[in-house]
């Protein structure tokens, strides 16, 4: 059965302003996602990765185009719509991890279930159950400058898929991680993504990212270069 | 709402010493303003109470010529009492006095002196009267501690005294000082010499006559009388509440002074959090907060800086206050001077609506300083504020 598109991204064009000029980052970028899909964004710095990465989490908007992203309009939604979407569609993982410092590992996990106001009993399974997931469950006390590198990165993991989320994106996973942490967290993602059909996309230039994509789309220069399927995500 | 409470209290209890600092100089402000109003309204108790115990009693009669902040009126301002007061005299409700300047020479100086004629048994002021009565070979005297001061009489000490009778005859006689006594008003102390009515409705040539005649009750219905001017409790006592006022105003460069010193750190601590935080901003905002909420969230970050400081002042004030309320605030100087009716202990008065104003000013304020840095964040982009660029 194929799957069905849950990204549709159309002659998308980013400028931003630089000065008196301005600086197009993303030119004529038309790309299509879909269910359960493992893909990454390659390419490196100043090829636009990240930009197309939040507007496909309607952190920012297209300037010329349209990115239909769950079926939505990003270019045409309200901040509160946007905000609605990203609460209950979409997963965030940053390079530096961006934990909330003053709240432990179950505070931060449990943060996206209290924005979406899910009753305690039913928030601290969904909780348990992620970090469990991560393997993280003898940390629930802990909080983020008492962890690793890696527990940190797994800590975000388990926040981006606590409600089990649609759409998960990831802004250099690994960037700050070795080897050893990094494969890990890969294969963390890796296998919920298989288990949970979440969609995942990642911006990276880690060839220990680029290994386990099962779909590769390099960017050079804000247009996509070249887009392989390594293997098909159909199931 | 309820969430950014929680988020809000975690993330001020997470700050650790940089919140309980703020909280502690927000604390200070809740403790000093309500104990520096207390004082206020203490004295203003105090004062009013002494009044009505040394000099006003429930409200008085004066005389219609009689003006106490003229002595020439002096001359005029006495009559024979009203048949109607004269039930309530003989009961002990009422008591007349009557007014005359006099000149006295102690130690061969002489010194101008009101000379107030009071009933010996009378109890509607705590002057002690009883000492009137006494069987000397001068006329029995009593005068304030401020005037034993000014004029180094002491109990037992004879001081010549001259007057001017009705007629306009001066003569002199000695008097003897039986008793000095302490009050908290000066209007009943400094330059006035208490001797027996009878005596000096005598001195004077005017038996029967008063000047003022002060009543015992103040719930009494009362109407004026011809020739006699009522004078109420409030309308005596409305200079203390005007003397008050003036206070007060003055004591709010201070409440001020502290608030703003308290509201400087927490627009600081809000500054420094907004600057320090974009990357938590923009984590946020990546997890489904609006910008507006985000800005929400700080405010009341900021404003729960007033929350906890409550407590905390609570946790210390309370026993201060409770303690300052008993033992009450000596003034470090000499208060018998200062010319107005003020104790030398001041004993604070709280009232339920002075703590609550008190915690709903400094609450309001504080969330309106938090909130104007905090809108800076409704303007911020959260892309940027995810890479912790500085906006």
């Amino acid at each position: 059965m194929e799957n069905k598109s849950i990204i549709s991204i159309s002659r998308l064009i980013k400028r931003f302003p630089m000065g008196k000029d301005e600086f197009t980052a993303l030119r004529d970028i038309s790309l299509t996602f879909t269910e359960g899909e493992f893909a990454g964004l390659i390419g490196p710095s100043g090829s636009g990765k990240t930009t197309l990465l939040n507007i496909i989490g309607s952190l920012d908007v297209p300037t010329e185009g349209e990115a239909l992203v769950l079926g939505r309009s990003i270019g045409k939604l309200t901040t509160r719509e946007a905000a609605r979407l990203r609460k209950e569609n979409i997963g965030f993982i940053f390079q530096s991890y961006n934990l909330l410092a003053v709240h432990t590992v179950y505070e931060n996990v449990e943060f996206p279930l209290l924005l979406l106001n899910i009753p305690s009993a039913g928030r601290h399974k969904m909780v348990m159950d992620a970090l469990e997931w991560v393997g993280l469950t003898d940390k629930v006390r802990s909080k983020p400058p008492q962890l690793s590198g890696g527990q940190c990165q797994r800590v975000a993991i388990a926040r981006a898929m606590v409600k089990k989320p649609s759409l998960v994106l990831a802004d250099e996973p690994t960037a700050n991680l070795d080897a050893d942490n990094s494969h890990h967290i890969l294969q963390t993602m890796e296998t919920l993504n298989r288990e949970l059909k979440t969609t995942f996309i990642f911006a990276t230039h880690d060839d220990k990212v680029i290994s386990y994509l099962h779909r590769k789309i390099f960017l050079l220069d804000g247009r996509v270069d070249k887009d392989e399927i390594i293997r098909s995500n159909k199931r | 709402m309820k969430l950014a409470f929680k988020l809000a209290y975690r993330n001020l209890i997470g700050a650790g010493l940089r919140t309980w600092l703020n909280v502690i100089v927000l604390s200070f402000s809740f403790v000093v303003i309500i104990w520096l109003k207390g004082v206020m309204t203490g004295w203003d108790h105090q004062a009013k109470t002494d009044m009505t115990n040394w000099e006003i009693g429930g409200g008085q009669y004066w005389h219609e010529a009689y003006d106490p902040y003229d002595p020439f009126t002096l001359t005029e301002s006495h009559a024979p009492l009203p048949a109607e007061f004269l039930p309530e005299v003989a009961a002990g409700e009422m008591e007349p006095v009557l007014i005359t300047q006099g000149s006295i020479f102690p130690e061969g100086r002489m010194m101008q002196v009101i000379v107030r004629g009071i009933n010996p048994e009378q109890t509607i002021f705590q002057l002690p009267t009883s000492v009137l009565d006494s069987a000397t070979d001068a006329i029995p005297a009593i005068i304030g501690s401020m005037m034993a001061k000014t004029s180094r009489l002491k109990t037992g000490d004879y001081v010549t005294l001259r007057w001017r009778d009705a007629n306009g005859t001066f003569d002199a006689t000695d008097i003897l000082i039986c008793g000095i006594f302490n009050a908290s008003v000066p209007a009943i102390d400094a330059g006035q010499v208490y001797i027996a009515l009878d005596k000096l409705q005598e001195m004077m040539l005017l038996p029967g006559e008063a000047t003022i005649v002060t009543f015992r009750s103040s719930n009494v219905p009362r109407q004026e009388t011809a020739g006699w001017v009522l004078k109420t409790r409030e309308e005596l006592t409305r200079q203390v509440d005007e003397m008050i006022k003036t206070k007060s105003a003055g004591q709010s460069i201070l409440y001020g002074i502290l608030l703003l010193l308290a509201m400087l750190a927490i627009f600081d601590t809000q500054v420094l959090s907004i600057f320090r935080r974009q990357k938590e901003i923009g984590t946020y905002i990546a997890l489904g907060y609006t910008r507006q909420q985000v800005v929400g969230l700080f405010t009341v970050e900021g404003s729960m800086h007033a929350v906890l400081a409550a407590f905390v002042a609570a946790a210390y004030g309370l026993p201060f206050l409770a303690w300052q309320a008993k033992a009450g605030w000596t003034m470090p100087v000499d208060t018998s001077e200062f010319g107005m009716a003020i104790a030398q202990t001041l004993y604070p008065v709280y009232s339920l609506g002075l703590v609550i104003s008190t915690v709903a000013i400094v609450t309001v304020t504080t969330t309106i300083v938090s909130y104007l840095p905090s809108r800076k964040i409704a303007r911020m982009n959260p892309t940027d504020a995810l890479r912790g660029k500085l906006q």
